[in-house]
């Protein structure tokens, strides 16, 4: 957030000069046809991706030689916004004259950076970037066509931000790696997220299969299974005392202490008895804490609830 | 030639309303609430603003007009004092609004609805119009509140705010409508039908922008949103936007003297621009024009995505607006032409005229043209009217 965020900007003023000239007067729009093709001595690929009920799609047209495997000519239709239609345009400059296997390299991300006027102030908007992935997805689509193989061939991997081609591995890595908790953390990086936010949350602009805060999670599960009990997976019950006490104290820490701080008060642990099937931890309350009428009912409940779910259900907590 | 045809999303201040409130900013600032001559020089303007509201929406004395910031600010404080009389306190356990309210309505409804209120989202026909049967349908003995906006902003739906007026009556139920669309468009009366809170927003009838209110209905009074100084009789507190209310004072006089142009000759001028845009082959039309508010034109052009359609209208300084998808800041795809269940391809292409009593016939006629040049441009970009060799299987593959 921030002043920048708080009204808004036109997305049309954060528009390169060579965006806004593509869709004003696109350079590679038109088509190829069967009869073109064949003069020119090559075979014409006509590949459509997106639909118009989706907000956008394109078709593209390769004349290739299919001695070489080189995309003669290239030719695009698209039915979308500026962003969609300059980056058609790009896309498909960029693809002719490459063979069909350097094209399929050819990302969003490589669309995007070759409509920039300057090279480090980006093409488009953030919320603009996932109109340009339509281009990176179709000479996919174009060169399975040509190779009459399934499109899933050329993704090596689960992409989970489409607008910055973050993949499934890199995100898991790069947060257990460096811990991180929030989808800003995430954004700060890897890019993902920073774009359309589709892959932020359900409800976005498209559906995924997976979202950020499914990996964040997943990452979180993790964590707690692997500190609920340090060392190893053993349960509360099968801890030492001071496996147990370390335990509590980490919970507290955690999930309660603050709470009563920003009161005024604290607690501390005095100590923890096996009481038939029971775990009685005796606590003291300090500060503020200590008289408060909620120390006894509302407080309390919370303490030992927590406890509960996080460590054991016999949990009882004795404040003395 | 620069031409504004987005007039649902505001309008110019008329000139006289902006006369009017020229003094209230360096010679009569005095707040109306204190105690000098600097307070009470203020009175006469905001007391004959007040007048000319509610004569607006013939309100009688005894119902509460309340001035509040905008519509937003209206339509919030209706649910969430609903949400904390009735809700909260567990008397009632439901509200009913249409699928296309505006997203003040909307995402108010939908957060109450996270605070554990049942919401029923009633849907909209083929011709963009809210049934009166589903609201009846749809009533419970929980039922709280009903809210139906009176026209759509998006397509210029008149809602049958009468017919569902009287079902609430029926059942007991309280009824908010949201008016902001309507005024100075199609008569208001507020005690010509049941209704028990009304919003509207200066800035929609040439009046200026950060100013609107809340029509309560005597006896129906809510709970206050904003508490503080005990303003507006305590039902919205803040020092009073003098120069605001003088403001949207003069623009509803104004708005009700021009209320038969509008339904004339707008109208005409409307209906002659649509017949023209008509003619541009695959074009579709959102609602019967009879049904609408006579400023409004929703209309699709097959395949040409409405920002595109934007762009170029504003290249050629044209100002009109998109609900679809590439369009807003949030990308969120245009609600109406989805719940109107319009054929799928053209979800995205629809693009919204609104006229005002300032658009002039020069005004549309130059429009035409655009829109014409515009339409074979992008189309001839388009990839639904692409050339495609014998045998080609078009790809639906999307990554939506």
């Amino acid at each position: 957030m921030g002043m920048d965020s708080l009204i808004g900007g036109t997305i049309w003023d954060e528009y390169s000069q060579k965006v806004t000239d593509l869709m004003n007067n696109p350079q590679n729009m038109g088509e190829i046809t069967k009869e073109q093709a064949t003069e020119m001595g090559a075979e014409l690929i006509v590949a459509d991706f997106g639909a118009e009920s989706c907000g956008d799609a394109v078709r593209l047209y390769w004349a290739v030689d299919p001695k070489t495997d080189v995309i003669k000519e290239a030719k695009f239709k698209s039915f979308g916004c500026g962003t969609a239609i300059a980056s058609s345009d790009t896309m498909v400059e960029l693809c002719r004259g490459k063979t069909v296997d350097e094209a399929v390299k050819i990302t969003n991300i490589d669309v995007e950076k070759a409509m920039r006027d300057t090279p480090d102030v980006p093409a488009v908007p953030p919320q603009k970037m996932h109109c340009s992935v339509m281009a990176y997805d179709v000479i996919k689509k174009a060169a399975a066509q040509y190779k009459g193989v399934d499109i899933e061939s050329f993704e090596e991997e689960i992409i989970v931000c489409e607008c910055a081609r973050v993949s499934l591995s890199t995100l898991k890595e790069v947060i257990r790696l460096n811990d991180l908790t929030t989808i800003e953390q995430i954004t700060d990086y890897t890019k993902a997220g920073a774009f359309c936010k589709s892959c932020i949350k359900p409800g976005g602009h498209e559906a995924k299969d997976i979202y950020l805060v499914d990996l964040l999670a997943e990452y979180e599960k993790e964590k707690l299974a692997r500190t609920a009990a340090p060392g190893a997976n053993v349960s509360f019950a099968e801890m030492t005392v001071v496996q147990r006490l370390k335990a509590v104290e980490r919970i507290i820490d955690e999930n309660i202490r603050q709470m009563l701080v920003m009161d005024g008060g604290d607690m501390e642990i005095l100590d923890i008895k096996e009481n038939g099937a029971h775990f009685d931890i005796y606590i003291r309350y300090l500060g503020a804490c200590s008289g408060c009428a909620s120390s006894s009912t509302g407080t309390l409940f919370a303490i030992e609830n927590i406890l509960k779910e996080k460590l054991d259900e016999n949990i009882r907590v004795l404040p003395i | 030639m620069r031409v504004y045809l987005d007039n649902n999303a505001t309008t110019l201040v008329d000139p006289h309303v902006f006369a009017e409130m020229e003094p209230y900013f360096v010679q009569k600032y005095g707040n109306p609430n204190s105690l000098h001559s600097f307070a009470s020089e203020t009175h006469p303007g905001l007391k004959d603003a007040m007048e000319k509201i509610y004569a607006g929406i013939h309100a009688p004395k005894e119902d509460s007009v309340v001035i509040t910031s905008c519509a937003t600010e209206s339509n919030n404080w209706v649910f969430k004092s609903i949400y904390f009389e009735y809700i909260l306190t567990g008397r009632k356990n439901h509200i009913i609004v249409s699928e296309v309210e505006h997203p003040s309505v909307i995402a108010t409804a939908k957060f109450i609805e996270s605070m554990g209120c049942k919401v029923t989202y009633l849907p909209i026909n083929h011709e963009g119009l809210v049934d009166p049967q589903t609201v009846r349908d749809s009533i419970t003995s929980k039922t709280a509140l009903v809210s139906v906006m009176w026209a759509n902003n998006e397509t210029g739906a008149i809602f049958p705010v009468e017919e569902i007026g009287a079902i609430c009556a029926e059942h007991n139920v309280l009824f908010h409508t949201d008016a902001v669309q309507a005024i100075g468009k199609i008569p208001v009366d507020v005690q010509s039908f049941n209704v028990d809170y009304l919003t509207f927003s200066a800035h929609k009838f040439h009046g200026p922008k950060g100013v609107g209110g809340l029509y309560m209905k005597k006896g129906r009074e809510l709970s206050p949103l904003l508490h503080g100084g005990s303003q507006m009789g305590g039902y919205r507190s803040g020092t009073l936007n003098v120069a605001g209310i003088v403001g949207m004072g003069k623009a509803m006089e104004q708005a009700i003297d021009a209320l038969d142009f509008e339904m004339t000759d707008v109208r005409e001028m409307r209906d002659a621009f649509e017949d023209e845009l008509l003619k541009i082959p695959d074009t579709f039309v959102v609602t019967p024009r009879e049904k609408r508010t006579p400023n409004t034109i929703l209309i699709s052009f097959r395949g040409i995505e409405g920002e595109s359609m934007l762009w170029d209208l504003n290249r050629a300084g044209i100002g009109a607006s998109t609900g679809s998808a590439c369009a807003s800041e949030d990308l969120e795809s245009n609600p109406v032409m989805e719940a109107i269940g319009a054929e799928a391809d053209l979800a995205h292409t629809a693009v919204r005229f609104s006229l005002s009593r300032y658009t002039t016939q020069e005004e549309l006629d130059y429009t035409i043209e655009v829109v014409r040049k515009a339409v074979e441009r992008l189309r001839g970009i388009s990839s639904s009217y692409a050339y495609a060799p014998e045998g080609h299987k078009s790809g639906l593959d999307t990554h939506h």
